[in-house]
């Protein structure tokens, strides 16, 4: 178990390299230099005179291959230098900034997620083929499929403009209700697919036959015997789920104002604040890598197989 | 009595000599005309399609033309306030809604079927070659796979876009060249692995191996028979792919990253018309509705195919 988890961690490691150097390429390959970027995002009225200095101070005056392996080794410590549009402050204060935000949302998401996505899926599976399933199932495809910021506007568009229950701009807790049920439905509807798939499989297994044979009255068997084996992978894939939510609030956030990572993130991009573009993407990088990673490791302990292939 | 069981012998035989054998490829059209989604599905693709393809003669206005006449956001003709030149209004810069809808339709199915080919045929061809070469071949080329396939694609999307999306080749058809090479250079992965797999399962059948001993070219083989019989799958996850990149490229425009205005894709009226929520609501809802419908149209085509072509699936 300890090699197979060693091994998985360090190929991480490739998939951060690829992610830094892709970004330093892309940085290098912009046009403009970074202070072309940095004099934009400040208005265009930085004098010429101070380039040097600052390009001295961002350690731009060194050769490519020097600047490269300084990223690497910066990046590594979640080092990502200044912002440009925020005199002073630096990338991970503003990661920091809007993170809060982004990780309440994802939370609240999953919990929501869960309670909706679980039942529908276990009542789905266990009412095979009726009526139950059908419309669960239907439910579960259309809000696995319809884009979360198509539902946003709709969902805007009804709760804030028509009935105006919530506010369009961002003023106070009201504002979490939308993004986090939008989030929600989308994320709900895959746990219900995979509980549904996952019940079906294990109701069909031996030993779920002999504990019926065994004379055992059904709550037991559903609960002790189906339920219990059937709802391992849904509650492996949580780790993960939460990583694509806190990411995919991106959009979501910008749909409806949310003032964290997401909408830092394309803010920045506007403003060409690179160091700040670059940071968070390793950032959210780091987040998706991580769940990847955290279910390969859950399901190698629950299932031995895995590993070996 | 006997006579009639003869009878009934003969006209079940000529029947029988009557009816084609029963392949997989006309069992699968059996059993997706019975799946009444998936047949709503290719309708709506199909009309999207035309609308798509006959832009130029359908769209009422030029998509691009302001005309001087005319007042911005309009609203469409069931609400008051309408302008009846526009049937479904007229946006900001007093455009008509219509006909740039009919053309962001164009992009959609451009940048939804564009990289899914790239994409098949780089992602096909190391497949094969991981699956057919095996060993050494095979490692190197999946590593790769697995850590490309571990990058988060909508991210390197919107780095690639906002680093690049300035540059000509960047503006290039709008934007488009841009997003097709973006979306090619992370989605081959998806295809290679699929792709691996069929070959490693087909390589040990016995038909392939009768092939082998009797001394058909590997090319032949691979043409024949590994490619037809690797199809069924090839073309569940093509048309799963297609609204993955529909999606983003709805997602990314919608950032204001995609497809530069003044071109007209779906995305970028949704970000155009969200400023305008509390004004109309019904001006972004338009968009948006093309887009989910366009997603449930190939999500259910999709469905539709992986039941019909791989009976063992269904429940």
């Amino acid at each position: 178990m300890a090699r197979f988890a060693l091994n998985r961690i360090l190929w991480t490691l490739p998939v951060f390299w690829l992610v830094i150097t892709v970004t330093f390429v892309l940085i290098q390959v912009t046009p403009g230099s970074p202070w072309d970027a940095f004099n934009a995002a400040n208005g265009g009225r930085l004098s010429p005179d101070l380039r040097p200095t600052w390009e001295r101070e961002h350690g731009l005056d060194k050769p490519v291959a020097q600047q490269y392996v300084n990223y690497i080794v910066n990046s590594a410590r979640f080092q990502f230098g200044e912002s440009y549009t925020q005199q002073g402050q630096t990338v991970s204060q503003r990661i920091m900034e809007g993170f809060p935000y982004s990780a309440r949302i994802g939370i609240y998401a999953l919990v929501l997620a869960a309670v909706i996505g679980v039942p529908l899926g276990v009542i789905a599976a266990l009412k095979q083929n009726t009526m139950v399933d059908y419309v669960s199932l239907f439910f579960a495809t259309v809000g696995a499929t319809v884009p979360s910021f198509v539902i946003g506007f709709f969902m805007l568009a009804f709760f804030g403009v028509r009935l105006n229950w919530v506010p369009i701009l961002w003023t106070d807790w009201r504002n979490y209700i939308l993004p986090v049920v939008v989030l929600g439905i989308g994320t709900s509807a895959f746990i219900a697919r995979l509980t549904r798939a996952s019940i079906l499989e294990i109701t069909r297994q031996d030993y779920v036959r002999t504990a019926r044979a065994k004379g055992l009255p059904e709550r037991t068997v559903t609960i002790r015997h189906i339920l219990r084996n059937g709802l391992i992978p849904v509650v492996t894939i949580m780790g993960p789920a939460l990583a694509a939510l806190i990411t995919g609030t991106i959009i979501i956030e910008n749909v409806f104002g949310v003032p964290g990572m997401g909408y830092l993130y394309i803010q920045s991009i506007g403003a060409r604040d690179y160091p700040v573009i670059m940071g968070t993407t390793l950032f959210y990088t780091f987040f998706i890598v991580l769940g990847n990673m955290l279910v390969d490791l859950t399901y190698g302990v629950l299932d031995p197989r895995i590993k070996a292939s | 009595m006997t006579v009639a069981k003869t009878e009934q012998l003969g006209a079940l035989r000529a029947e029988a000599a009557q009816s084609k054998p029963r392949g997989l490829w006309s069992d699968a059209w059996r059993r997706l005309k019975k799946n009444k989604a998936a047949l709503a599905g290719v309708a709506y693709i199909a009309v999207l399609a035309l609308i798509a393809i006959f832009a130029k003669f359908l769209a009422p206005h030029d998509p691009n033309f302001i005309p001087a006449d005319a007042l911005a956001n309009t609203p469409p003709v069931w609400q008051e306030g309408a302008d009846r030149r526009f049937l479904l209004g007229t946006d900001s810069l007093s455009r008509d809604i219509l006909s740039r809808l009919i053309y962001g339709a164009q992009i959609s199915l451009v940048v939804g079927f564009i990289p899914v080919a790239l994409e098949l045929l780089l992602g096909a061809t190391v497949g094969i070659m991981a699956g057919w070469l095996g060993g050494r071949w095979d490692n190197v080329l999946m590593r790769m796979v697995d850590v490309v396939y571990a990058f988060p694609s909508l991210l390197f999307f919107i780095v690639v876009s906002s680093a690049l999306g300035s540059t000509p080749f960047g503006r290039m058809l709008s934007g488009l060249v841009l997003l097709f090479v973006a979306f090619a250079v992370t989605g081959w992965v998806t295809m290679a692995r699929l792709v691996r797999g069929q070959v490693l399962t087909l390589k040990n059948k016995e038909f392939i191996e009768a092939a082998r001993s009797v001394g058909v070219p590997t090319q032949r083989i691979i043409w024949r028979h590994v490619i037809p019989n690797s199809l069924a799958p090839i073309i569940v996850s093509v048309t799963f792919g297609i609204p993955g990149y529909i999606l983003a490229e709805a997602a990314l425009s919608y950032l204001g990253l995609g497809i530069h205005p003044p071109a007209a894709s779906w995305g970028n009226m949704v970000r155009e018309f969200s400023t305008l929520i509390s004004l109309n609501a019904v001006f972004v809802l338009m968009p948006a509705a093309l887009i989910a419908l366009t997603m449930l149209a190939f999500t259910f085509l999709g469905d539709g195919l992986r039941d019909a072509l791989d009976p063992q699936m269904t429940k």
